[in-house]
């Protein structure tokens, strides 16, 4: 194997100059991405669990159909169906928006499950106490369940992150301007994969630690029963 | 209403590209069967091999698990597909694609078996090693089918999430579900090829999505 | 006026799906009463207090609070439940706040009361359980029986008209029964109105105006605790007596 080619092929400083406005610029946009889509779907979907406590039987049902069915779809398919498929029935939308609600449906989706396993970890006793204490159930939710719950379930709310973040990667295959696509324009500029070694290097001091973390607080979890 | 069935549930589109779109989905079933398989074996492997507690090749195993779960599928496909070629390999993109999700799922997979392992009470490692099994037998005998019960609902979740990403795949050109109804929509002008590669992706995940959710509370993994 | 009854229990049913625990109950509590109810497991004793403040919905029946039917639908029941204070087995502190924070909430939140004198009220209901030196711990540095009293405080802090104290020290060792006991004979002598499920007979025996018998569904004998120990006028209520007294 070729040692020069290899350099120039993954490691090439000049390209790496060339490109990194390119790359910052795709970087802002992840970033932007992240922070308008991880709250949208933190938000949505506690809502989704607070709905599926209250035990309305045709309720959940309908919830429990929504919950599976964004989990089943890939959601680029879900991602281009909205961005590729809404134009031809006269509803043109622009990438970012298209982003926006596919990615809702699905992190609702997750977060929702998530939120609903941890409310479901917390024994009954506790809103029983709450209520007889005369807090309404929207603030026995608020003040004594919800923070036991979240941070039961901490581990797989940061793991969900960590998913959608790494998700938005797929925003690139409608030509949103983000890290990757970024990258792979600053690939075709420059004829080598330096770019994409970039953005992956971008991907890794992003998450990493976040993952380490994550591998903590998971052997902890399992261990404590 | 018409409009929207016109647009999405068109009946003659669909019959026209439904064999088309058949064929995607067994490349689509194919290539996550290889995932799933390939990705589980690897992964329970790695996590064997990390209990022997070998430092250095430990250290290898966690960089390894670490950058697989931490870089998004899509780049590590993409950068797998353009840099095969300068190795002097010629992978097709369905190449690429498995090996790439293989990875992903083997780094989750060895995770979380490694959490389950370690998991398991100090107490039946010296009860099995008192009774003379060796270290090897008391991990394949005593802690291997506890840890296997324990990760059965991470497991499948975690297969899920990843047998999905074959999806992914449409990027570098392979023949799979969505690039053929994707091409279908730009012949047909019309969305309902992908509304059927919907279909087929419901028919696929959704019953496994039913069946986490059964596991789930029959393993429950108490908290 | 003082003796108009504070709680009155009228034909009271609850069933859950097929299985009907309560039959038709009913029974008044006066002001300042100390009501024991005991039974066997299953009795249906500890339903009969969770429809007192309807953390059970009853199926039949009324409750009247004041002279206020509050088992109707449209009742708002945060704002009676303020006033009935409630004790549990498993003392339900909530784990993530200390023992302050675990009594400053509902008066907070549910009386308004700002943060500060809430404080204050909070400290002064952890002084009455003894335990004044621990409200900045957390219930897992608890013992069970610091948990209950923090419990205890918890109720008297909202300043209630009647503490139901479901089966307080079932879920206790042995050792720790004595401090949540003596907390409950404070609350007594100081005119506190309490209805309590438990099988410390002996607390009834020397605390109870009245002992409610309850066997399977039903009231089958109420009486002063004099009478229902020493001359239980119904077979069940002897031989439960009897078994009782074995251990």
């Amino acid at each position: 194997m070729d040692l020069e080619l290899l350099r120039f092929n993954f490691f090439n400083i000049d390209s790496v100059i060339n490109v990194y406005p390119l790359i910052l610029k795709g970087l802002w946009m992840t970033i932007k991405l992240c922070l308008l889509v991880g709250p949208i779907g933190f938000i949505s979907g506690m809502t989704l669990a607070g709905v599926y406590s209250l035990h309305i039987r045709s309720l959940n049902w309908f919830l429990m159909v929504y919950v599976d069915f964004f989990r089943s779809v890939p959601p680029l398919v879900l991602l281009i169906y909205v961005y590729y498929g809404l134009p031809f029935f006269g509803i043109e939308i622009p990438a970012f928006l298209a982003v926006l609600i596919s990615f809702t449906l699905n992190s609702s989706s997750y977060y929702g499950e998530v939120v609903r396993a941890g409310i479901e970890s917390i024994p009954a006793g506790q809103m029983e106490a709450a209520r007889s204490s005369g807090l309404s159930r929207t603030q026995a939710m608020i003040y004594v369940i919800l923070p036991q719950a979240l941070r039961n379930v901490a581990p797989d709310l940061i793991s969900n992150t960590v998913e959608l973040i790494k998700a938005t990667s797929i925003a690139s295959v409608v030509a949103l301007p983000e890290l990757l696509r970024m990258a792979r324009v600053g690939q075709d500029l420059e004829y080598n994969a330096t770019p994409l070694v970039a953005a992956a290097l971008i991907y890794l001091i992003m998450l990493w630690p976040v993952v380490r973390l994550l591998s903590r607080l998971e052997r902890r979890m399992m261990s404590s029963h | 209403m018409d409009a929207f069935a016109e647009e999405f549930l068109n009946w003659e589109v669909m019959v026209k590209y439904f064999p088309d779109i058949v064929a995607g989905l067994w490349v689509t079933m194919g290539l996550a069967l290889m995932v799933i398989v390939s990705g589980l074996i690897l992964g329970l492997v790695l996590a064997v091999i990390r209990a022997f507690q070998i430092r250095p090749i430990n250290l290898l195993i966690i960089a390894f698990v670490d950058i697989f779960r931490s870089l998004p599928p899509l780049v590590i496909i993409i950068l797998l597909y353009f840099s095969i070629p300068m190795f002097g390999l010629n992978w097709s993109g369905f190449i690429c694609s498995w090996i790439a999700l293989s990875l992903v799922l083997a780094s989750f997979v060895e995770e979380i078996y490694w959490a389950g392992i370690t998991s398991v009470h100090k107490g039946q490692w010296e009860a099995a090693r008192s009774t003379g099994l060796s270290f090897f037998e008391t991990l394949i005998y005593v802690v291997l089918p506890q840890v296997i019960r324990m990760t059965i609902p991470p497991l499948t979740n975690r297969t899920i999430v990843i047998a999905k990403n074959t999806a992914l795949a449409s990027v570098v050109a392979v023949q799979e579900m969505l690039t053929v109804a994707q091409t279908s929509l730009a012949y047909a002008a019309n969305s309902s090829p992908l509304t059927l590669a919907a279909l087929g992706y419901l028919m696929m995940f959704l019953p496994l999505v039913i069946l986490s959710r059964y596991i789930e509370s029959r393993f429950a993994w108490k908290r | 006026m003082s003796n108009s009854p504070l709680l009155e229990v009228v034909n009271l049913r609850k069933s859950f799906a097929t299985l009907e625990v309560l039959k038709g109950v009913d029974f008044t509590i006066l002001p300042q009463e100390l009501v024991f109810i005991i039974g066997p497991s299953g009795s249906g004793k500890s339903t009969m207090l969770r429809c007192c403040n309807l953390l059970e919905e009853p199926t039949a029946g009324s409750v009247l609070f004041k002279g206020q039917e509050i088992s109707k639908p449209n009742v708002d029941i945060d704002t009676i439940r303020q006033h009935i204070g409630m004790v549990f087995q498993s003392f339900n502190l909530y784990p993530h706040m200390t023992a302050l924070q675990n009594i400053t909430l509902a008066l907070r939140k549910v009386k308004k009361i700002p943060t500060s004198e809430s404080q204050d009220r909070a400290m002064s209901a952890l002084e009455q359980v003894g335990l004044a030196e621990k409200h900045d711990s957390h219930p897992n540095q608890l013992s069970g029986g610091q948990q209950q009293r923090v419990a205890i405080a918890r109720s008297i802090a909202m300043e209630p008209d009647v503490m139901l104290f479901d089966e307080p020290t079932s879920a206790l060792d042995p050792e720790l029964v004595g401090g949540v006991l003596n907390v409950m004979h404070k609350l007594r002598n100081d005119g506190m109105t309490m209805i309590v499920v438990s099988h410390e007979m002996r607390f009834a025996q020397e605390a109870a105006d009245r002992v409610l018998f309850v066997d399977g569904g039903l009231i089958i004998e109420q009486n002063t605790p004099e009478e229902i120990f020493n001359n239980p006028q119904n077979q069940r209520t002897r031989e439960f007596l009897s078994r009782v007294s074995d251990h």
